[in-house]
């Protein structure tokens, strides 16, 4: 299929995408990567009447790290993100996900950013936010606001940033020297969005895990923490009753939604068994971290 | 904003200007403007890979570009990468070891090759296997693709 | 040459000769050449149908039904006429008014009924995505902008979207005139079944479900109509496998005299059968290009590919296999739910999926009491036709599977237990159960074969050693009975005008060198290579010597094209003949000129040569350019004639074909996910002309048979809407998940043609699925699930056989 016709504009600054986006609202579409956007204007499932290409906007672009935080522009590429040493250095979880992210030409071309703000439920990155503690700065003409990522995903396709606001990036701060993580997916295909996913992270202290954050994608409509699982295991040490509290308490933590890849039941049964993974990953990180 | 543009940018190393319709993806500009008719379309919809292009270096889904996009840019498509002879040992793997039969997913499989051949890694059988995995062949079964490709690397890179 | 030896014969049986003259199997025969035009097209030259572009050309796109089933109560197509670059805009009405309807009935199967059907909906959209109108304009773009001004008023009406619910008598009709939604169906049978069940040890039953699929050619559908008012001709350019098929339908259906049509195949971009019919919207953009005398191109795009490529598979069938204690197979019985869309598909018909589980469940087998139904009920779907195996998948899914239900329930390993039953080598020939002549099948020696290729002992002990650690492999075989080259019984009594022939000229030319221009077609195959070979090695000249030309009405001889894996098979022989009837006209020029007598000469290596010493004698070129140019040095009465046409008409119903495959796999019993570990392929095809390119069909087959193991799925919900609209919903097999497949081949040459060739093309797309189903059951045995007996096969579905999930 061939996508409807609609106006073009490349601004140069983002004072240029704010006036747009203030005149033209809902009839405008942001054109980053294009990975997502394209798609639909092909099957003629969304019909803007302008696209604004924000490619140009260098300054949306680029990885750094100063003070403890990295800072990843939305603009930045998903191969830069994959190759990214800074990521690969202090961001364990990222790291771990962006293999699993598409395929070589689509992360060529697809943004950090991009992927976040459509925020599709089985993608990785919302959820690797998640589990990172990270941080969404979002911009307007008229302010620039940051928004926790706990509080950035709010339903399907549905982030926190308003139509008027633009996702500039995210600063995640490093992992400490006392991480445990684990990232499992389980997709049909190499590739594939996630039938059901799990980015786990913790901080080891002692012999117990703090800070467990166990962030689910492919579960619900939007990426999701299990609040009450990570406070089953949150102090204790990864044993089996406490896996076994942590998985129960799952329940109360997600409700998930029955697509194509598999019926509540199914997605409910998946991510149990990926908490029992991930907990015992995490548990034989802190044996490595208690022994280093 | 206009709905019609001008753009100028290389490919396969020539210089291009026209004047077209900014919904027009690169690939179709590609085929339908410039009679590069080696970049194919499979899906429109970024899932099986015969679009593959490269664009300024590196390896991408032609029809998820608009042509505008493509302005100021460097695009190689498979008769440019076959006259650099770039990956000329590569095509006669490809040849030699019947990792072809219809060639509707050649081009593209061999633009996302000669991407992970510019990687210089050596990659195991089941990381070719993964590197691959976004373009879809019906015909061979991958089996012979992948043969050729690891001979190929090897000789590259050293087994 | 290809680069390494792909497959080894490992046993070539030599039938008895039935044949009196010398038949000359000589290199290249039987070499792994390589195919010169891949390295046209891994340089990007290919011309796939798309590429093509011809003087005033138009671009069609189409108005299709959102509905399953729905009256057309009004269409105002004026906003759409008016829109930019539209240049007309038809309704079905319009073009019904110049096309002769086509109907999928047969004449020799009473009972398949099907009523008329235009190129486009006239009264009632059928099916989601039927065509209901047609937007012609300057370019694709503009053709989609403007169709979607057409404005289609409905009456949505209630859609038959369940095959039992069909069967029902209060059920709506998808046909009201037929009075119910049975389209066809059939019995076979032999023995007593009921005595077979009652005397048996152990009885099973299964009820199988088979997903619904659809072939995904990397390169859409697509043609280029081009009428010609002022001569009354059409040219299409058409991505396809049969031309004579299409002229005959353009011919027939448009009223253009068939003299006039000429269908010419560009390069193809894949067929797998999908390319093998007659599509109703295709026939529509004909009627457009004669309607407004221009070319009008129409290539289908990926969304219009899945809604209405032909469909396959969709079956649900009860069997059930009854034995003796010792393993014995008393009695199978199979009953087949078979659904077809809206229509049967005109000329290769919608019951072929049906009638070939019939005919070939249980066939390797001693099996003497044998029941076997078929109903095949209208839905109101896509229609269902040919493709890659037809029906055979699903013929060899439920036999091997009932087999390993039989086996498990008598404690029998399945490899002994298919020994204790196959047909063995002194009861051929003989009858299938299904009724299909079996001449000879090599089957314990495809057994034996893939028992020793995959170290079974020791994969066994393997397997134990896992699962005492809680790892759950499993081993799966599935023994495949097929059948290729399809002749003249299936097509001709349907008279439905299917050429079951095919025919070949081989033409020497001045220069010495070979043109072949042959009937059967090739859509990356390379059946045009393996012509090449036979006519090298029948003639006695080198391969590089000979071009092949194939796919032009106007050009080749009249013919079948590609179906049922007979391009070789048939084709070849004609290639064969013609090389050979060539090569003793030739003789016969040069015996005049060389004053010596033709039957004391030989060609080889393009040389004429004493048969006996092998001394060169004068050079097939030296001959060639006298028989052309220099007649003036020839006695009178010599008339050279160094080209000649042969057809080969199959004198067999059908070659039958055989082979076994096996499946090695894990499953995750945590998760559900099965991955595939190993597979191996055994295959006995009769002599392989080019053992690299039937290496790449079957490696290419086995994983379309895959990925209806564990992945490809159209799903329609039950308003008929489909739900697996694009290719991130249809999953076909992506190279990460798919193993090395290790083939080997057995050659059992058949008697009754010449190069002993059968086919080759559909067989691993037979057996693939269902030794992954055997392997995944194998699997989980042990473990106490419930068979799994559905295809595909999901992480749901295995997680409700094992319980944890209900």
């Amino acid at each position: 299929m061939k996508a409807p016709p609609f106006q073009y504009v490349k601004p140069q600054s983002l004072a240029e995408v704010f006036e747009l986006l203030g005149e033209h609202g809902d009839d405008a579409q942001i054109l980053a990567g294009g990975q997502s956007l394209m798609p639909t204007l092909h099957l003629r499932l969304s019909s803007p009447t302008v696209l604004i290409d924000i490619n140009g906007l260098d300054e949306l672009a680029g990885i750094s790290i100063d003070d403890g935080q990295v800072t990843i522009g939305a603009l930045t590429r998903l191969a830069e993100v994959l190759k990214s040493d800074i990521v690969n250095a202090h961001l364990a979880t990222l790291s771990r996900a962006m293999p699993h992210v598409a395929h070589v030409a689509i992360r060529n071309r697809g943004t950090f950013g991009g992927s976040i703000a459509y925020a599709d439920p089985a993608a990785e990155l919302p959820a690797c936010m998640l589990a990172l503690d990270a941080t969404l700065i979002v911009q307007s003409g008229q302010a620039k606001r940051e928004i926790a990522a706990s509080e950035f995903f709010l339903g399907l396709y549905e982030t926190a940033r308003t139509p008027g606001e633009l996702l500039i990036g995210a600063r995640i701060p490093i992992d400490p020297p006392n991480r445990v993580n684990s990232f499992l997916e389980l997709s049909r295909r190499h590739g594939d969005f996630a039938v059901v996913g799990l980015a786990a992270t913790a901080n080891a202290v002692g012999d117990r895990l703090e800070d467990v954050r166990l962030a689910f994608f492919g579960c619900e409509d939007r990426a999701k923490l299990a609040g009450r699982a990570a406070l089953a295991v949150s102090g204790k040490r990864a044993d089996a009753p406490t896996i076994d509290a942590a998985i129960d308490a799952l329940t109360e933590d997600l409700d998930p939604v029955a697509n194509l890849l598999g019926n509540s039941a199914t997605k409910r049964h998946l991510a149990a068994v990926l908490t029992r993974r991930a907990l015992g990953e995490l548990a034989r990180g802190v044996g490595e971290a208690t022994h280093a | 904003m206009h709905d019609r543009q001008e753009i100028a940018l290389t490919v396969n190393g020539e210089a291009v200007n026209r004047t077209i319709g900014v919904r027009q993806h690169l690939v179709d500009f590609l085929r339908g403007e410039l009679g590069l008719l080696g970049s194919h379309l499979g899906c429109e919809h970024g899932v099986c890979g015969a679009c593959s292009v490269r664009v300024n270096g590196r390896v991408v889904r032609g029809c998820l570009m608009l042509a505008v996009q493509a302005d100021g840019a460097d695009v190689l498509t498979i008769e440019g990468l076959s006259e650099t002879g770039e990956i000329a040992d590569l095509q006669e793997a490809f040849v030699a070891g019947n990792a072809l039969q219809c060639g509707f997913c050649t081009p593209g499989m061999l633009l996302t090759s000669a991407e992970l051949l510019a990687g210089g890694q050596p990659l195991t059988r089941a990381e070719i296997r993964e590197y691959l995995s976004g373009n879809y062949c019906r015909c061979t079964g991958y089996q012979a693709i992948i043969d050729a490709v690891e001979t190929v690397l090897a000789q590259r890179v050293g087994g | 040459m290809l680069s390494k030896p792909f497959s080894r014969s490992v046993w070539a049986v030599e039938m008895a000769d039935t044949m009196s003259e010398t038949i000359v199997i000589r290199a290249p025969i039987g070499d792994s050449v390589e195919r010169s035009k891949a390295r046209r097209l891994a340089n990007g030259r290919g011309r796939y149908t798309d590429d093509l572009c011809l003087p005033r050309m138009v671009y069609a796109a189409f108005v299709r039904s959102p509905y399953a089933h729905a009256r057309i109560v009004s269409i105002d197509a004026s906003a759409a006429a008016r829109a930019p670059g539209a240049v007309r805009v038809f309704t079905g009405p319009e073009i019904a008014a110049i096309v002769e309807p086509w109907t999928g009935e047969a004449a020799h199967l009473p009972n398949l009924r099907s009523p008329p059907q235009y190129p486009m909906a006239v009264e009632r959209a059928l099916w989601q995505g039927e065509p209901v109108a047609l937007v012609v304009a300057t370019s694709r773009a503009l053709a989609e902008d403007a169709a979607l001004l057409v404005e289609v008023l409905w009456e949505e009406l209630p859609a038959v979207t369940d095959p039992l619910a069909a069967l029902e008598p209060d059920s709506p009709l998808v046909h009201p005139e037929l009075g119910n939604n049975l389209a066809f169906s059939h019995q076979v049978g032999r023995g007593d079944i009921g005595s077979g069940f009652a005397e048996a040890d152990h009885v099973c039953e299964q009820t199988l479900y088979f997903g619904r699929h659809t072939g995904v050619t990397l390169e859409p559908r697509g043609l280029i109509a081009d009428y010609d008012p002022t001569l009354d001709t059409l040219t299409v350019h058409h991505s396809h496998q049969a031309p004579f098929q299409m002229q005959m339908v353009f011919a027939r259906h448009l009223g253009i005299p068939e003299q006039n049509v000429r269908v010419i195949l560009p390069d193809i971009g894949g067929g797998f059968g999908l390319k093998l019919h007659v599509y109703n919207d295709e026939v529509a953009v004909v009627a457009a290009s004669k309607l407004l005398g221009r070319p009008v191109k129409y290539i289908a795009d990926r969304v219009e590919s899945l809604l209405t490529d032909i469909h396959a598979r969709d079956h649900r069938v009860t069997a059930k296999i009854a034995i003796a204690a010792d393993g014995k197979i008393t009695g199978l019985s199979v009953d087949d739910i078979c659904v077809i869309g809206g229509y049967s598909n005109t000329i290769r018909l919608s019951t072929g999926e049906g009638m070939l589980v019939l005919m070939f469940s249980g066939a390797p087998y001693d099996i003497a009491n044998y029941q076997a139904t078929l109903k095949v009920p209208f839905q109101n779907k896509n229609i269902i036709a040919m493709y890659r195996g037809v029906g055979q998948p699903i013929a060899v899914t439920v036999t091997e599977h009932m087999v390993d239900l039989a086996a498990r329930a008598a404690g029998i390993d399945p490899v002994e237990m298919r020994r204790r039953n196959y047909l063995t080598d002194d009861q051929f020939p003989t009858t299938g159960p299904g009724g299909v002549h079996l001449e000879y099948l090599s089957l314990n020696t495809c057994l034996d074969t893939v028992v020793e290729r995959m170290h079974y002992p020791a994969l066994r002990t393997e397997q134990n050693t896992y699962r005492a650690s809680g790892v759950y492999r499993g081993i799966g075989l599935a023994t495949m009975v097929e059948v290729t080259a399809v002749g003249p019984v299936y097509y001709g009594p349907a008279e439905v005008g299917v050429s079951t022939i095919d025919g070949c000229t081989v033409k020497l030319e001045q220069s010495g060198k070979v043109r072949v221009i042959t009937s059967i077609t090739d859509q990356g195959q390379g059946t045009e290579v393996g012509i090449a070979q036979i006519v090298a090695a029948g003639l006695g000249v080198p391969f590089a010597d000979v071009s092949v030309v194939s796919g032009d009405t106007a050009v080749t001889p009249y013919g079948g094209g590609a179906y049922a894996s007979r391009g070789i098979a048939i084709g070849g022989e004609a290639a064969y003949d013609a090389a050979r009837t060539v090569r003793d006209n030739a003789l016969s020029l040069a015996a005049a000129i060389l004053q010596a007598d033709p039957r004391s000469l030989d060609i080889e290596d393009a040389q004429i040569r004493d048969a006996d010493t092998g001394t060169i004698r004068m050079s097939l070129a030296e001959l060639s350019k006298i028989g052309y140019t220099r007649q003036d040095t020839l006695p009178l009465d010599v008339q050279p004639e160094l080209s000649a046409t042969r057809s080969f008409n199959p004198k067999v119903p059908a070659f039958v074909a055989n082979g076994i495959q096996a499946s090695h796999v894990e499953v995750d019993t945590d998760t559900g996910f099965v991955t595939l570990l190993d597979h191996w392929v055994v295959a006995d095809g009769g002599r392989l002309i080019n053992p690299a390119l039937v290496d790449g069909q079957i490696r290419g087959g086995v994983v379309q048979g895959l990925g209806a193991a564990l992945f490809e799925h159209i799903v329609y919900d039950e308003n008929g809407q489909m739900q697996t609209a694009t290719l991130a919903d249809y999953m076909v097999p992506m190279a990460c998940e798919m193993p090395d497949i290790d083939v080997v081949h057995i050659e059992t040459l058949h008697k009754d043609n010449k190069l002993g060739t059968k086919g080759a093309g559909e067989a691993g797309t037979i057996g693939a699925a269902s030794a992954v189903l055997n392997a995944v059951n194998d699997a989980l045995a042990p473990l106490g699930a419930e068979p799994i007996a559905s295809l595909p096969i999901t992480p749901e579905i295995v997680l409700q056989a094992l319980g944890k999930v209900s």
